[in-house]
């Protein structure tokens, strides 16, 4: 790198007009976490409610409320921007690229998100309260019974929508064109093939979200009759348009995590990822069965029989690209010269929750079963076992991973192994009870509950108290570190870890990749 | 891909731009259509067919009684009486039957109601023909007054033989608002 570059620039405006990667990345990644926080405090009320039977604390409206935006501002306000913000600080550094392709737009697709959830927010203030009507927002609760905050609501998907769209594009253009020379789509790490092919997903299922929407505002406002009966609609139409976009969306969740882990698992078990190539093809494979599985999610709605097994049988599939990708990942660690630090931890911590959930969503498959565990705490342990353990712990781990090449300096490990396994033991008495009050009967989003269900309820709270407070520890090491962890200068913080990102200074400049880097046509992907 | 722009990153978000805007028009000219299609032609969720049904040379199948259940209830706001004379009839599959559905607007205002059929189960939906139903049409209703809603229907010979009782269900709904307003008719 030359010496005569400027530095960012200096206030507040460095960070409003900046088209820098890592400022993007940087604002991205603290966007996620005050969302992570604010999405986390949702969940700890509905969680004290649910301490006990009985209600205690709050009225089941806003209850309702609370898991509503609990999962509204933890798909889209927490997971999704944090990946986007990994991607900007990541992949133009992992391709050899100066910045990204469309540094512009990628300072828009950032500044319209903390607004958006700014009045996703303020609608809990509003009259009538805020959107109740869970995070799938069906109809026609969304659109008949819905308060006046339901404009607000759908204003806030438009908006949200179109920055995941403007950020997809970006990593699309970056990716496709700004790649340094010799780093063919082979060579790309995987963390950047999960990306690319993820951005592929948001750009074909977000505007199917802006469609849902735009019905239920026409429904709402103009008279129309899309999901209402009445007028010849029919609310079932919402569901299968929702799940269209619904079902990629959560591959759109775990596919960058995908990304994480395998470059992380190399690093510490010292050996190249096993079976690159098939990750790949593994990936695509699961990005595109995600777009005929979506009807899996409605098994009770009164489909025929051969759609049912049509959706049966192809979600089924999904389990082999997955089984894939975790035996290669396993078989990377087998005989490798393993070491334990806190990024391998919840990489590992990841492999084995992850798994669980792909076993109960596995189980959920069948649809002769799912009649049984539909809309059960058992969906609820499913999918937090695969969105929490899966995305959000292998985001943890990024953040361990990278943070000492991003800010030059080191994180406390005692304190990041502590706070892995306090989230672990907290995530799995959270979750783990779930699976049997599910399968008892619980349904999910109810503020109340039958009497037999308190022992686990209890200490399902109690776990979540724990997770949500050992979250504290990641910020206080991670806010320590940036402001006086232990200076380090080695280009390569980790000895095992590959790769292009590791050949630049410590900490990471300002401008990076400004010629491109040689890379070498022998050498394998990293 | 196509070319707008010299520059390699623009024309691949141009285009990214063009997929992104066409999967936002498939959800209005591809989902939306596709589903009520396939609803009519499957059958699914009760939606009886929607062809016109021509009559097999009305041969009546003696040989077996179909129990005909009629329900009726009311959307959410609609204040109509509304409820069917007989609750039940057992016909032979061929045979053309009619009864009657009562239906009282007492408000003191008029109002426009439309009654939106459910056949249940919805395999039966295929093999429920109804020649003549007030739910073809809107049913205006002045202020404190009452109307017999005709309804005639023939059951299909081909009715597979397990189904022994057939659930017609009607929701009648309140579409004063929208009267002149395109409304499926069905």
């Amino acid at each position: 790198m030359g010496d005569h570059h400027h530095g960012p620039a200096k206030g507040l405006g460095r960070w409003l007009f900046t088209t820098n990667h890592k400022d993007i990345g940087t604002m991205y990644l603290w966007f996620s976490f005050c969302m992570f926080i604010l999405g986390g405090t949702f969940a700890m009320i509905i969680r004290a409610e649910l301490f006990q039977p009985g209600m205690q604390l709050v009225d089941p409206e806003f209850f309702n409320q609370m898991t509503t935006l609990h999962g509204l501002v933890m798909v889209f306000g927490a997971i999704m921007p944090s990946f986007v913000g990994l991607a900007n600080w990541m992949i133009p550094m992992m391709i050899g690229a100066p910045d990204m392709a469309l540094p512009r737009m990628n300072n828009w697709s950032f500044w319209i998100l903390p607004p958006t959830f700014l009045l996703l927010a303020s609608t809990l203030f509003m009259e009538g309260g805020a959107p109740q009507a869970g995070w799938t927002f069906y109809a026609p609760l969304s659109t008949t019974y819905a308060g006046p905050s339901v404009t607000y609501f759908i204003f806030c998907i438009h908006v949200l929508g179109l920055s995941s769209i403007m950020g997809s594009i970006n990593i699309i253009a970056t990716v496709m064109n700004m790649r340094a020379p010799g780093m063919t789509y082979m060579k790309m790490p995987l963390f950047v093939w999960t990306w690319l092919i993820t951005a592929f997903l948001l750009v074909a299922v977000m505007p199917v979200l802006a469609g849902a929407v735009t019905m239920m505002l026409m429904d709402v406002h103009f008279g129309t009759s899309f999901f209402s009966a009445a007028g010849g609609g029919d609310p079932v139409l919402f569901q299968h348009v929702f799940w269209f976009f619904g079902h990629p969306e959560v591959y759109i969740i775990i596919l960058p995590a995908f990304g994480v882990v395998s470059q992380i698992i190399p690093a510490f078990s010292r050996k190249p990822l096993f079976g690159y190539d098939s990750m790949v093809y593994a990936t695509a494979s699961i990005a595109f069965l995600s777009f005929i599985v979506w009807a899996h999610h409605m098994y009770t709605v009164g489909m025929p029989v051969s759609g049912e097994l049509f959706f049966m049988y192809a979600t089924m599939l999904i389990a082999v690209p997955t089984g894939v990708k975790v035996f290669n990942w396993v078989t990377t660690m087998w005989r490798g010269a393993m070491t334990f630090e806190t990024p391998m931890l919840f990489c590992i911590g990841f492999l084995v929750l992850f798994t669980i959930g792909g076993f109960t969503g596995l189980m959920l498959s069948i649809a002769p079963a799912d009649f049984q565990y539909h809309d059960s705490y058992f969906v609820v342990a499913h999918f937090h076992y695969v969105m929490v353990a899966g995305a959000v712990f292998s985001m943890t781990a990024a953040v361990y991973y990278w943070l000492p090449k991003w800010c030059g300096r080191m994180y406390n490990e005692t304190m990041g192994k502590t706070h892995f396994w306090i989230s672990f033991i907290g995530f799995n008495l959270t979750f783990f009870p779930q699976h049997f009050v599910g399968l008892a009967g619980m349904p999910r989003r109810i503020p109340d509950y039958a009497l037999q269900f308190a022992d686990f309820n209890m200490m399902s709270s109690i776990g979540a108290f724990i997770y949500g407070a050992s979250q504290i520890l990641w910020l206080y090491n991670v806010i320590a570190t940036i402001v006086a962890g232990e200076k380090i200068s080695d280009e390569k913080v980790w000895d095992g870890a590959e790769g292009l990102e590791w050949t630049i200074p410590t900490p990471a400049p300002y401008h990076t990749f400004e010629t491109p880097p040689k890379i070498d046509p022998a050498h394998a992907h990293s | 891909m196509l070319r707008f722009s010299d520059k390699p990153a623009v024309n691949t978000a141009v285009n990214l731009v063009a997929v992104a805007v066409m999967m936002f028009a498939f959800v209005f000219v591809v989902m939306v259509p596709l589903y009520n299609v396939l609803c009519d032609a499957l059958g699914i969720n009760g939606k009886p067919s929607g062809q016109s049904y021509t009559a097999v040379a009305a041969k009546v199948d003696e040989s077996r009684t179909v129990t005909i259940q009629f329900i009726a209830s009311n959307n959410e706001g609609m204040p109509w009486e509304f409820a069917p004379t007989t609750t039940m009839m057992e016909v032979h599959p061929g045979a053309v039957n009619g009864t009657v559905f009562q239906a009282r607007n007492p408000m003191p205002h008029a109002m426009v109601g439309q009654a939106i059929p459910s056949i249940s189960p919805a395999r039966a939906a295929p093999y429920f023909h109804k020649t003549e139903c007030f739910c073809f049409n809107q049913q205006p209703l002045d202020g404190e007054s009452a109307a017999e809603l005709p309804l005639q229907f023939i059951v299909d010979q081909d009715l597979p033989r397990d189904i022994g009782t057939i659930t017609l269900s009607y929701t009648i709904f309140d579409v004063t608002d929208m009267a002149g307003a395109a409304v499926a008719t069905r």
